[in-house]
């Protein structure tokens, strides 16, 4: 499984693995909003949680399609499900190779998108935490998504159709505990919810998405 | 007959009016999309009759 | 039960709903045209949200029907996924569009039914926000059936969907109440907020929810046969094209 992932994170840091896209993406988003909607700084502030959140969670959204979809085309994938590791592991470990070189980053250079929007101070801890949290949901369920699409040519905008409106519970929380902390309140109960979403979906959608694959693979 | 709908004529009027012709298109494309297809069983069908084969 | 397994042959379903099909048609339009004359004509004004509250007559058959309908695309995805009936996996797909038809009409007649409250044509009030994002999961499943070629494979994929899609729009509902709190407490459209719902509004009301659950069977029922002529359309393509 090691070997596994190894072999994800290397493909994904090759030229032309994509890895810089996610974080270029989120700072253009960073960049846009302000200019969309205008440079008053009180209002930013406003909207700051939801701004990164959203960009994380479109970010997250730009690698997706790759994740089964490379190894589906050339065959490796049918190697991968014919192999001692069980399909839910191979999906679990592409999911955390995708959460390693796409979410984390995120996760770590949102403050800094956060200082473009404005974020208010107590915000940047939460946003930070929020994101680690949150974001492994992001990626398990996107690995759900590219599943169900893999065998698709041109699943991506697919893909996004299925995967966003699963998003919504994540986005909520996340964007709620930020918010939360932004105004001084208390964080906890957004905060817990979205780690029991994280834990009940990395710990039952790997075999949903197993269970896509398999069907796609026949 | 009318009932006087009073300051929200308008919009009541509007759902009404929208929400009735979303039912009616929906049972209008039901029915056209299985007379199409019941026309197409049928002619297949007859086609494949036809011939040796059933 | 295992009289009701034997409409999961095709030939048995499509006897029954043959006849069954245009019974509960006449029964729904009877008694939605009923139901609608009698709450729209003959009901007093609420004397807190005026004639709006017309609007239920629509609103709660269509809200309803919007919910149940994926509740029963849960059900037939579970049957196909254990059992593999096609008639099942075909109903479900028949009832995607009806149940996003009813979501629409939902929203619609919810966004009205706020005006008095809110004069704004929308708001994101947890039910209504929580609707729009059914309306969402609908239009994905609908998608992915049109998506994916091999019939067998797009029900497998599709019911996957229906099935996780349900766990998420629970949560999602549970998320939009939360994420509301904040702002207005107590200001969610609920059905009778401080009315009496006495029974001048609930006959029609209920005779409207009925007839829109007829409604659904019936256009579910033509949906599903039309599934099943296009599936034996398929075959015998298949069955011409290896004669030729």
């Amino acid at each position: 499984m090691i070997a596994l992932l190894i072999r994800d994170l290397r493909l994904a840091f090759r030229a032309g693995g994509g890895f810089g896209l996610g974080l270029g993406f989120f700072l253009i988003l960073a960049v846009l909003v302000p200019l969309g909607v205008g440079p008053d700084q009180t209002t930013l502030g406003l909207i700051a949680p939801g701004i990164l959140w959203i960009g994380a969670l479109l970010a997250c959204l730009l690698s997706l399609d790759r994740l089964f979809a490379l190894d589906f085309e050339d065959g490796s994938l049918d190697l991968l499900a014919t192999s001692p590791i069980p399909l839910e592991g191979v999906v679990a470990i592409k999911a955390l190779a995708h959460w390693l070189t796409t979410c984390l980053p995120l996760a770590l250079a949102a403050p800094v998108l956060g200082i473009l929007l404005n974020l208010p101070g107590p915000a940047y801890g939460a946003l930070i935490l929020s994101l680690l949290v949150g974001t492994p949901a992001l990626s398990i369920i996107g690995a759900f998504g590219a599943a169900l699409t893999v065998g698709l040519k041109r699943g991506g905008l697919l893909l996004s159709l299925l995967v966003l409106p699963l998003y919504v519970p994540t986005l909520v929380f996340g964007a709620q505990t930020v918010t939360r902390a932004a105004q001084g309140l208390d964080l906890t109960t957004p905060l817990l919810l979205l780690g029991g979403l994280t834990a009940g979906s990395v710990a039952l959608l790997p075999f949903a998405a197993a269970f896509a694959l398999r069907i796609n693979l026949r | 007959m009318m009932p006087d709908l009073g300051a929200y004529a308008t919009e009541i009027i509007l759902a009404y009016s929208l929400s009735l012709t979303a039912i009616a298109v929906m049972i209008l494309w039901i029915w056209a999309r299985s007379r199409r297809v019941k026309r197409d069983l049928a002619a297949l069908e007859t086609r494949m009759n036809r011939k040796p084969h059933g | 039960m295992a009289s009701l397994w034997e409409y999961a042959n095709p030939v048995k379903f499509m006897k029954v709903s043959g006849w069954l099909m245009p019974v509960t048609a006449v029964i729904a339009g009877a008694m939605i045209v009923v139901g609608l004359i009698w709450g729209f004509f003959f009901t007093p004004d609420d004397f807190r949200q005026g004639s709006t509250v017309k609007i239920i007559f629509l609103h709660v058959p269509s809200a309803l029907m919007a919910i149940n309908a994926w509740a029963m695309m849960f059900i037939a995805s579970l049957i196909w996924l254990i059992r593999r009936h096609h008639v099942s996996a075909l109903a479900a797909k028949a009832a995607g569009p009806i149940g996003a038809t009813m979501t629409m009409i939902a929203l619609f007649t919810g966004a009205v039914w706020g005006q008095p409250m809110w004069g704004t044509w929308w708001v994101w009030d947890p039910r209504l926000t929580s609707f729009l994002i059914l309306f969402l999961f609908y239009i994905g499943y609908i998608a992915l059936w049109s998506a994916i070629e091999d019939p067998d494979t797009a029900a497998d994929l599709t019911s996957v969907l229906c099935l996780v899609g349900s766990v998420f729009a629970v949560l999602s509902r549970y998320a939009a109440i939360f994420w509301n709190q904040g702002l207005h407490q107590g200001a969610s459209l609920s059905m009778a907020p401080g009315t009496r719902m006495d029974w001048s509004y609930k006959g029609p009301l209920y005779i409207c929810m009925i007839g829109f659950v007829f409604l659904f069977l019936a256009l579910v029922l033509a949906g599903t046969r039309t599934e099943i002529r296009n599936r034996r359309i398929k075959a015998l393509m298949i069955r011409e094209r290896a004669t030729a």
